[in-house]
């Protein structure tokens, strides 16, 4: 089965990403296929590079972007949602004159238009929220 | 894409204002309807709250969120379903809301979601 999963709650401060991270392994290990997964809301910051939690608990971030890299995982962050919440790329910091971007290599900004097309192309869209 | 089409149902949960779903959720139904997907709008718990007219969302720095549901009618997106329970919960008369929405009880609410291809829930 093709998945997509979109993840609306913050790293940390809700468990959506922490789930939707566990819930796409499993996935991936059964042989589904994940087309998307799409970060919106608060769920932007899961793309952030600077994210530094301590030793002992998971990285959520690196571990989209590990999880990503081994499977070849198309990770969209919502643009809108995050310039507003100071997720940028390079790109969006130009634009608008931020001195620093954030948001990590494995990651792409871009528009609520890959939620709706991931939508049409995959068999189930899961959705992980606050 | 034309032969590629999948029903959408979206389910508003939250109230109004004190997070971002409502317009999330908003902003997410009036792009399906720029992809022409068949879109449903269902609104449960507190969400039915998002219904109600003549917001004064100024008052707390907001934008107001009524206008954007003004625009429903714009990108045509009229099926609206309510959870009647949710309703006399709050006190909200159905005559209160003043957009076509149809009333659901628990079963016609699982039924609406059976029916869809794709659920999003904000």
């Amino acid at each position: 089965m093709i998945f997509s999963i979109v993840i609306t709650g913050a790293p940390y401060s809700s468990q959506a990403s922490a789930s939707a991270l566990q819930f796409s392994r499993s996935a991936l290990k059964l042989g589904h296929s994940i087309h998307r997964v799409f970060f919106y809301a608060d769920g932007v910051h899961s793309g952030s590079a600077l994210a530094a939690p301590p030793q002992d608990e998971t990285n959520i971030p690196a571990e989209w972007a590990e999880l990503a890299r081994e499977h070849e995982l198309d990770l969209v962050v919502c643009i809108a949602a995050a310039v507003r919440r100071g997720v940028l790329d390079e790109n969006e910091a130009r634009r608008y004159e931020k001195k620093g971007h954030n948001l990590s290599p494995n990651f792409n900004l871009s528009g609520l238009g890959q939620l709706v097309e991931a939508g049409i192309l995959s068999d189930r869209v899961v959705t992980f929220g606050a | 894409m034309s032969d590629n089409k999948k029903s959408f149902l979206i389910i508003n949960r939250k109230a109004p204002y004190g997070s971002s779903a409502a317009r999330d959720a908003l902003d997410v139904a009036l792009t399906i309807s720029v992809f022409e997907q068949p879109l449903s709008l269902l609104f449960i718990e507190d969400g039915v709250l998002q219904l109600l007219p003549e917001h004064n969302a100024a008052a707390i720095g907001q934008k107001n969120l009524s206008a954007n549901l003004a625009m429903l009618e714009m990108y045509d997106i009229d099926q609206l379903y309510v959870c009647s329970q949710a309703l006399e919960q709050r006190g909200v008369r159905p005559a209160d809301i003043k957009l076509n929405i149809t009333l659901l009880d628990q079963r016609g609410i699982a039924a609406l979601i059976k029916q869809q291809d794709q659920v999003l829930s904000f």
